[in-house]
C-alpha cells in the first residue's frame, strides 16, 4: 500500500531532472528564497543556536523513554473522549482510515498536509473505496490535481510554475466561466480559496498529520500558513489525526522549545501563521468543532530505528532546512529521489524505511559538503549518517560492478604506499607531456563522465606529495 | 498480539528495556509533573510597555495591523472606524464573550450577529486568551464564547487583547492555561494566530488569504 518508489532508479531520474528546463527554472526559487530567509531568522535570535541544542535534548530524551510517553500521552487522549488507534505498517494504517470512514458512510475527506499519509499512500487508497479525498494545502492540491508526489516536504508544489498551475485549474474546474483571467498567481489563489471553502464545508471527515504530540495534555498540534489544515479539524464531524511515533512530546515547555527553531528552520518566519492545538473532542456547550477524535499512530519502521546507528533520524522535524541547503536537491529537485521524503533527511530515511535495495542509491546524492547537518535544528549528523548507508550498500554488494571494481582498484594502490607513489608518479607525468600543448584535456579514457561536461587541467608535471616532499627538503 | 503491544515491544527490544525500569518511570514522571521550561529567549521580557510594544512590532512584521485604544468602550467604534476605512461592509460576527457583550454596540451602525461561522460571514471579532510579545502571537480559546470557526471562515478576523494579557513568551500562556483550566488539561482547540493567513505555494509569491483570513485587525485595550 505504502507509495511506489522508484528510488532505484535515482541516476536515471536525476539525469532527467537536469534536461528538465521548466524545474531547473522553479528550483531557483529554492536557492534564492528559503536559505536567506532562514539565515536572518537564525540572526535575529541571539538564542538560536542554544535553542537548537534544547530541542535536540528534548528530541534524545523524548527517544530514551518513548514507550512511557506514549502510555502516558495515551491514557490522556483516552481520559478526555478521544481514541487512539495503533499501526504497526502503512497498510494497517490505511485499513484504519477506511474502516473510520465506512463505518460512518464517510463520501468526502477533507486533508490537510501530512507526510505520514504520503508514506501510507493514503489518497490512492481513500479514491479505490469510492471516498473523495481532498488535499486542502494549497501546494498539495495542485499537485494531487497533476496525480504527482510533493517534490518537498513543506513546499510540494515548488517544482511547479503558475502556467502549469493555470492549466491544471481550467482542466479541474470546469463550472468557472471559460474566459476568467488566471494569469496571476493571486487569481489562481483566489480561485483555489473558493473552490475549496465549499469542500471544507461539506467533508464529512477531516484528516490531518501532526507537528507534535503532547504527552502531558494529549493534545495534537499542527503548523501551516494557510489555515487549511485547521478548518480540516474543525468543521467536520470527525478529525483524524495521523502521526508517527517519534512525534511525542513531553510537555508544552517542550513544544515552545521546538516551536522556535521550527518555522526558523523550515521558512524562515518566528512562527508559522497559525498553531493549532486540538485535545479530544468538542467539549459541552462548544459550538464547533468536531464530535470525534481519532489519532492513528504509525510505526512503519520507526521503532526498529531506536537504539541503532540511525536513531538520530528520528529527532527530524520536517521543517525541510537540509534540502533547501543542499546542493544535490538544488541541482535535480525532489521528485528524483524517487519516494516521498527528499534532500538529505529523504536520503537517509528512504532506505530505513523501504530497505536498502530499493532506496540505498540515495545516500550516494550527496557532496559530503555538510551544509545540511550545519542548519539542520535538531542537529542530525545527516552526513554521517548518509556513510553509514554507503557502507551498508558496499558491504552487501549492492553499488555498481564499476564502483567495486574501481573502489578495489584504488584501494589495491593505497595499501601499498611505495607503489602508490611510483603509479602516480609516472602517470603525472605522462599526462604533463600529453597535456602540454594545450594545456587542458577534453577527453581522457575512463573520465568520459567528466570531460563530456568541461576540460581537465593538464597537469603541472609532479605529484601533490613529490611537491610536499621538495619544498620540505629545501626548508631543512 | 495487538498492533499496539507489538510495537510496544519493538521500542522496548530496540531500547534494550522492560518498561518497568523505576529510574526511567521517574524521569518520565517528573518531567510531565513540573515541566521545566527551556531556553525562553530575552526578546518578548520587560516591563508592561516594553511587552506591548514588542508584541505590537512583532505582529505588524506578521503583517497584522494593530491599534490600541484607552478603553474597551472605545472597542466598537474603532472597529466600526476599521472597516469603514477598508471598505468593508459593517456587519460583524462574534461568541458570547462577556467582555465582548458589555461594550457599547449600541455606539455604531455595525450590523451584529452571534454565533459560530457557517462560512459565508465577512467580518468576526474575538477576544483573546493572551497575546505573546516575543512573536506577536496571539492565543484564541476554543468554545461559545469564541468560535474557533470565527478565527478562520470570515475574511477579516478582528481579535481584542487586553493589555494585562500580553504576555512575554509561549510559556507564559501555558501557566495562565494551566491556572484556567488545570494542570494536563486544555480546551479543545487552542489557536496560536501570528499574522494573517498567507501561502507562497505558487512559485514562492507571498500571498495573503489562503484559506484563513486575508486581514488580522489587533485591537489593544491599555485600561480595562
Amino acid at each position: 500500500m505504502t507509495a511506489h518508489p522508484t528510488s532505484s532508479h535515482f541516476k536515471d531520474n536525476a539525469h532527467e531532472a537536469l534536461r528538465d528546463a521548466p524545474l531547473q527554472k522553479a528550483l531557483t526559487h529554492v536557492r534564492a528564497n528559503f536559505i536567506e530567509r532562514r539565515a536572518e531568522a537564525a540572526q535575529r535570535l541571539p538564542e538560536f543556536e542554544a535553542l537548537r541544542d534544547s530541542a535536540r535534548d528534548i528530541k534524545n530524551h523524548t527517544l530514551a523513554h518513548i514507550d512511557l510517553y506514549l502510555e502516558a500521552y495515551e491514557a490522556k487522549v483516552r481520559e478526555l473522549g478521544g481514541q487512539v488507534h495503533y499501526a504497526l505498517t502503512a497498510k494497517e494504517g490505511v485499513d484504519i482510515v477506511l474502516k473510520l470512514c465506512r463505518e460512518r458512510g464517510a463520501k468526502s475527506v477533507t486533508k490537510g498536509k501530512s507526510m505520514i499519509s504520503e508514506e501510507m499512500g493514503l489518497n490512492q487508497a481513500l479514491e479505490a473505496a469510492g471516498i473523495e479525498a481532498v488535499e486542502t494545502d494549497l501546494g498539495e492540491y495542485i499537485i494531487q490535481l497533476r496525480g504527482e508526489a510533493p517534490s518537498h516536504i513543506i513546499a510540494p508544489a515548488v517544482h511547479v510554475n503558475k502556467e502549469q498551475v493555470e492549466e491544471e485549474f481550467r482542466r479541474a474546474h470546469l463550472h468557472l466561466p471559460k474566459d476568467r483571467d488566471l494569469s496571476e498567481p493571486v487569481q489562481l489563489l483566489s480561485e483555489a480559496r473558493g473552490v475549496l471553502r465549499d469542500k471544507f464545508l461539506n467533508a464529512d471527515i477531516g484528516i490531518t498529520g501532526a507537528n507534535f504530540l503532547v504527552a502531558e495534555t494529549g493534545t495534537s498540534i499542527i503548523v501551516t500558513n494557510e489555515g487549511n489544515g485547521d478548518l480540516t479539524q474543525i468543521i467536520p464531524k470527525v478529525h483524524v489525526v495521523i502521526a508517527s511515533l517519534e512525534k511525542l512530546t513531553p510537555t508544552l515547555e517542550d513544544v515552545s522549545q521546538l516551536l522556535r527553531v521550527l518555522a526558523r528552520s523550515a521558512t524562515g518566519q518566528d512562527m508559522s501563521v497559525y498553531t493549532t492545538l486540538s485535545t479530544g473532542p468538542r467539549r459541552q456547550g462548544d459550538p464547533d468543532g468536531p464530535e470525534e477524535y481519532h489519532v492513528i499512530l504509525l510505526d512503519n519502521g520507526r521503532s526498529s530505528m531506536l537504539g541503532g546507528e540511525f536513531e538520530d533520524m528520528l529527532r527530524c522535524i520536517r521543517c525541510g532546512a537540509c534540502m533547501n541547503h543542499c546542493p544535490v536537491y538544488h541541482a535535480i529537485g525532489g521528485h528524483a529521489y524517487g519516494w516521498v521524503y527528499p534532500g538529505p533527511m529523504g536520503a537517509v530515511l528512504t532506505p530505513t524505511l523501504i530497505g536498502v535495495k530499493e532506496g540505498g542509491q540515495l545516500p550516494n546524492a550527496s557532496t559530503f559538503c555538510g551544509r545540511c547537518e550545519e542548519v539542520c535544528p535538531v542537529r542530525i549528523p545527516l552526513p554521517n549518517m548518509m556513510r553509514h548507508w554507503r557502507e551498508r550498500e558496499f558491504e552487501r554488494h549492492l553499488s555498481p560492478a564499476t564502483v567495486r571494481y574501481g573502489l578495489a582498484f584504488w584501494a589495491f594502490f593505497a595499501a601499498r604506499p611505495a607503489l602508490y607513489r611510483l603509479a602516480t608518479d609516472i602517470g603525472m607525468r605522462a599526462l604533463h607531456l600529453f597535456g602540454r600543448a594545450k594545456g587542458r584535456f577534453s577527453s581522457l579514457p575512463f573520465a568520459g563522465g567528466w570531460t563530456r561536461y568541461r576540460d581537465f587541467p593538464s597537469p603541472q608535471g609532479a605529484t601533490f606529495q613529490s611537491q610536499w616532499r621538495a619544498k620540505s627538503r629545501a626548508v631543512k | 498480539m495487538s498492533a499496539r503491544d507489538e510495537i510496544l515491544a519493538n521500542i522496548r527490544a530496540s531500547l534494550g528495556v522492560t518498561g518497568a525500569e523505576a529510574p526511567r518511570r521517574l524521569a518520565v514522571r517528573e518531567r510531565l509533573a513540573q515541566a521545566p521550561s527551556g531556553v525562553i529567549p530575552a526578546r518578548g521580557q520587560g516591563d508592561d510597555a516594553t511587552r506591548l510594544a514588542t508584541f505590537r512590532a512583532e505582529a505588524e512584521r506578521a503583517k497584522a495591523s494593530v491599534v490600541e485604544v484607552a478603553q474597551a468602550s472605545d472597542v466598537p467604534n474603532e472597529i466600526a472606524r476599521y472597516l469603514r476605512d477598508a471598505n468593508l461592509p459593517a456587519t460583524l460576527r462574534m461568541g458570547e464573550d462577556s467582555r465582548l457583550a458589555a461594550m457599547p454596540w449600541g455606539e455604531t451602525t455595525l450590523e451584529l450577529s452571534h454565533g459560530p461561522s457557517e462560512g459565508h460571514d465577512l467580518n468576526s471579532v474575538s477576544a483573546a486568551f493572551a497575546a505573546v510579545a516575543e512573536s506577536g502571537t496571539l492565543a484564541l480559546c476554543s468554545g461559545a464564547d469564541n468560535p474557533t470557526t470565527l478565527n478562520f471562515l470570515p475574511d477579516n478576523h478582528v481579535v481584542v487583547v487586553f493589555a494585562r494579557d500580553v504576555v512575554a513568551d509561549y510559556e507564559s500562556v501555558w501557566r495562565n492555561l494551566r491556572a484556567r483550566f488545570g494542570k494536563g488539561e486544555m480546551p479543545r482547540t487552542l489557536n496560536f494566530i501570528t499574522g494573517p493567513s498567507r501561502s507562497a505555494d505558487i512559485e514562492q509569491t507571498l500571498l495573503l488569504g489562503a484559506h484563513g483570513p486575508r486581514r488580522l485587525h489587533i485591537v489593544v485595550v491599555r485600561e480595562g
